[in-house]
């Protein structure tokens, strides 16, 4: 055997699970990645933890509270003209973090492409959608705590729980997305600043990896609307 | 083209050495002074951990003797003691202490992958043992609730420091946990990412894997810490109901009603039992590094031993509701819960099997570091064979919460882990400072420690199968309890005050041999594995000068037939190895593959 070999060099890597087994066993790296995304990934890991041991208390509490829970189409629903409408600000909501995931998705592209200027409209654009976000929330906050009496310690409607979970898990998520568009608005700056160009080579990875932490904080948001809207 | 990896990129290497004092031992960067910084906070927190508990003893052994003892004070050392022993002194210095220093050294990187990060870690860590600590000087004083910090009790009017304990208690958790994030994505995207040259992840030394999978284990069991503290946060603060049920409390009824205390428990143990592991893979794995090189021997079974580590990883979420059998749970999910509980004891005792087969016609030196590897591995088997009793559904019900308990887990998860900190303090040392510590002192405090602890932790098994309740403040005249049992109480107490004093004998011995120690020279041990191999002793920033190591072998050649040396460094090639007159042995790396 040769040197080279024994030392375990970077030679071509086999096709199929072979080929997996040769990555991971492989020296340097396991996964071939910038470190920044690899951290990225199992930081995104760890928190999906955090979001998940929210949500099972919540499922928890709601199960054990002996008040009868308050119906989330009713409280979260809008009168548009007398007509009340359920659920129709969350709608909105949604939709525009969603479209929001589709034009970060996009900024990666045109990063990858190395089009500096299309990539800090698109992660402005991600940002803006994301501060839109959480104003509509801040609305929603302002309307149940000052139109319908909610509070973390109780609520006209039932079980204190409701106000309680409603308040942490959308408040938690809330700051997810609050870092988030800080987090996109200084790596647009460092885009468009040229800051990868001189540091990096013209590597605009960060882009990806940001986007990895925008697009788990809006699947996290599918997460919350499923369990606590629409349950 | 060919994907580069990071650590062949010249412009991904941001190395600015420092300048000043300053940026150099304080605000540093660098893995080592961060290790060192975290190592030093970690046991000054813990002696004062060791003060409350010898005032426990000093109230469980001479009753009505201590005024200055009353029994609130008494629950508040009670559970400062236990928070601190296992987060801010076991879990900070197995992972922020040696995982710093060894990961970087031991896979052949220059640095964390995210060195910035890594001193943000540190000072956060600093920061919420600061705010810990701070309990202690604000009106009603820390919490005292138990280190479970179980509710509704802990949030409730009649335990101490439920004003303002309770609060700094979770929110310095939060903080720890935040730390702990920081510093534990830069453990496992080093060892994931950043290894030298021919270091493959099977070459990689088990304190390595030790230290990676448990930080893997924080960083999804330190989650369920955090939800279950802002809870108790918001509990305590905004007056909601996460975990308080409606109930009467001095004859009023409190303003909760409708939570589940059952769900803190769970959540808590969810993180509690990962926790458990978080400090004994690191130990598991630093031991099979000790017993290597202080036998002269390969480890046995390394890729069993590296299994083992992951499985007993993966199974140390699914034991956790063995903590709270009593807490009440349908029949089957105490059967689940034994029968895991008892699957995991499988992984660890071949690890101990391993030990043993490793020392076995090994030529063991008995050095200081061999000393506590051998007390360790007693310790851990009697620590582990208690705690088959209390997997056990139907056992474990009379023995919950009495001294059993405390003596169990003081032996699996107090003793054996600082055994294994006493022992690679001793085998490391050389490498942070350049100089040995002293043998002969090192010798009297492995005895009076060893000596010490098991006539603390061995009685309190005979006091809980009489049936003393754990906890308590006094035990008074209770009919079931003979007297012998405070004449017991009492030798524990003044072996605890024992054990407390010769570990002066190892802090003199820190400070001492920092300036008068022998020279140790960069490879004391003959060892095999990087950290041995620097350009300088002690590494400087940077670790490797110009060149990083390339391995060519695994980390356990030792006493490889044919060779002239009974040891072979990972950095040595095989054309290299220097071999016996008329050896037909090649200079390749030992039969592990």
């Amino acid at each position: 055997m040769t040197h080279e070999a024994m030392a375990g060099s970077m030679t071509a890597i086999p096709a199929g699970n072979l080929g997996v087994v040769t990555d991971v066993s492989s020296d340097k790296q396991t996964f071939q990645v910038p470190w920044g995304k690899a951290m990225m990934w199992i930081f995104l890991l760890s928190d999906t933890f955090i979001f998940s041991c929210f949500l099972i208390s919540y499922m928890t509490v709601r199960i054990s509270t002996t008040v009868p829970w308050p119906n989330p189409s009713e409280v979260f629903a809008l009168s548009f003209g007398g007509e009340p409408i359920p659920l129709i600000l969350i709608a909105i909501m949604t939709f525009v973090l969603i479209t929001s995931s589709g034009t970060m998705a996009l900024a990666v592209n045109f990063g990858y492409r190395k089009n500096k200027k299309v990539t800090v409209m698109l992660m402005l654009a991600t940002a803006l959608l994301g501060a839109t976000f959480v104003s509509m929330q801040a609305f929603e906050w302002t309307k149940l705590i000052m139109e319908e009496g909610v509070r973390p310690w109780g609520n006209p409607m039932g079980a204190a729980q409701f106000g309680a979970s409603f308040f942490m898990i959308t408040g938690f998520h809330g700051m997810h997305v609050t870092a988030g568009v800080i987090y996109l608005s200084i790596i647009a700056y460092r885009v468009g600043s040229g800051f990868y160009d001189r540091k990096k080579g013209g590597n605009y990875e960060t882009v990806e990896i940001a986007g990895l932490y925008w697009h788990f904080v809006d699947l996290v948001w599918v997460f919350i609307f499923a369990f606590f809207y629409l349950w | 083209m060919a994907y580069v990896a990071i650590a062949d990129r010249d412009h991904e290497q941001h190395l600015h050495d420092p300048q000043s004092f300053v940026t150099k031992y304080i605000w540093s960067q660098d893995h080592k002074i961060i290790a060192i910084q975290y190592s030093l906070t970690a046991i000054s927190v813990g002696l004062v951990a060791l003060v409350l508990s010898l005032s426990m003893r000093l109230q469980l052994g001479f009753p009505d003797t201590f005024s200055f003892i009353t029994p609130g004070e008494y629950y508040q050392a009670i559970t400062m003691h236990g928070m601190i022993m296992v987060i801010y002194l076991l879990t900070a210095l197995l992972l922020g202490g040696f995982g710093n220093y060894l990961i970087p050294l031991m896979c052949g990187a220059r640095d964390m992958v995210f060195p910035y990060m890594n001193m943000l870690s540190y000072w956060v860590y600093l920061l919420s043992v600061f705010v810990l600590l701070s309990s202690f000087f604000i009106s009603g004083g820390p919490t005292g609730a138990g280190w479970t910090l179980y509710p509704p009790q802990s949030v409730m009017p009649g335990t101490p420091g439920v004003g303002g304990g309770i609060v700094l208690m979770l929110i310095s958790l939060v903080l720890f946990i935040v730390a702990f994030t920081m510093g534990g994505l830069n453990y496992v995207t080093t060892v994931l990412q950043a290894r030298c040259r021919g270091m493959t992840m099977m070459r990689m030394p088990l304190a390595v894997w030790g230290i990676f999978t448990a930080t893997v284990l924080g960083l999804l069991a330190f989650p369920a810490l955090l939800v279950s503290g802002i809870m108790l946060l918001l509990d305590a603060l905004a007056g909601t109901s996460f975990f308080a049920p409606a109930m009467l409390s001095m004859g009023e009824e409190s303003r909760h009603a409708g939570g589940s205390p059952i769900l803190f428990q769970h959540l808590f143990w969810f993180f509690g039992h990962p926790e458990v592991y978080i400090v004994a893979l690191p130990a598991f794995g630093v031991i099979s590094d000790l017993v290597a090189v202080h036998a002269r021997k390969n480890i046995f079974g390394y890729r069993m031993m590296v299994w083992a580590i992951l499985s007993i990883g993966v199974i140390s979420f699914v034991v956790w509701a063995h903590h709270m059998y009593v807490s009440g749970m349908n029949p089957y999910f105490g059967f689940f819960f034994a029968t895991t509980t008892l699957i995991i004891a499988i992984p660890t005792a071949l690890k101990v099997y391993n030990w043993v087969l490793t020392l076995w016609r090994g030529n063991i030196h008995l050095t200081v570091p061999m000393l506590f590897v051998i007390g360790f591995i007693f310790t851990f088997i009697n620590g582990g064979i208690t705690g088959l009793f209390l997997g056990n559904v139907a056992v474990d019900m009379p023995l919950s919460d009495s001294y059993f308990i405390v003596g169990h887990f003081h032996m699996v998860m107090g003793v054996s882990p600082i055994l294994v900190i006493f022992g690679s303090i001793y085998h490391w040392y050389p490498k942070m400072t350049g100089r040995m510590l002293d043998d002969r002192l090192g010798r009297i405090h492995f005895w009076c420690t060893l000596f010490g602890t098991y006539a603390i932790y061995l009685p309190m098994h005979y006091l809980g199968i009489l049936g003393l309740p754990r906890r308590y403040y006094a035990l008074g005249d209770t009919s079931f309890i003979p007297d012998s049992a405070q004449a017991m109480n009492a030798g524990i107490s003044i072996a605890a005050l024992f054990v407390a004093l010769s570990q002066m004998i190892f802090l003199f011995n820190l400070a001492w041999s920092r300036k008068h120690g022998k020279p140790a020279g960069g490879n004391p041990w003959n060892a095999t594995t990087l950290e041995w191999q620097t350009p300088q002793t002690p590494p400087v920033h940077g670790n490797w000068g110009k060149d990083l190591p390339v391995v060519y072998r695994w980390a356990y050649d030792y006493s490889v037939p044919g060779a002239a040396q009974d040891f072979i460094p990972q950095t040595m090639a095989p054309e290299d190895v220097p071999r016996d007159v008329g050896s037909t042995y090649d200079g390749r790396e030992g039969a592990h593959a």
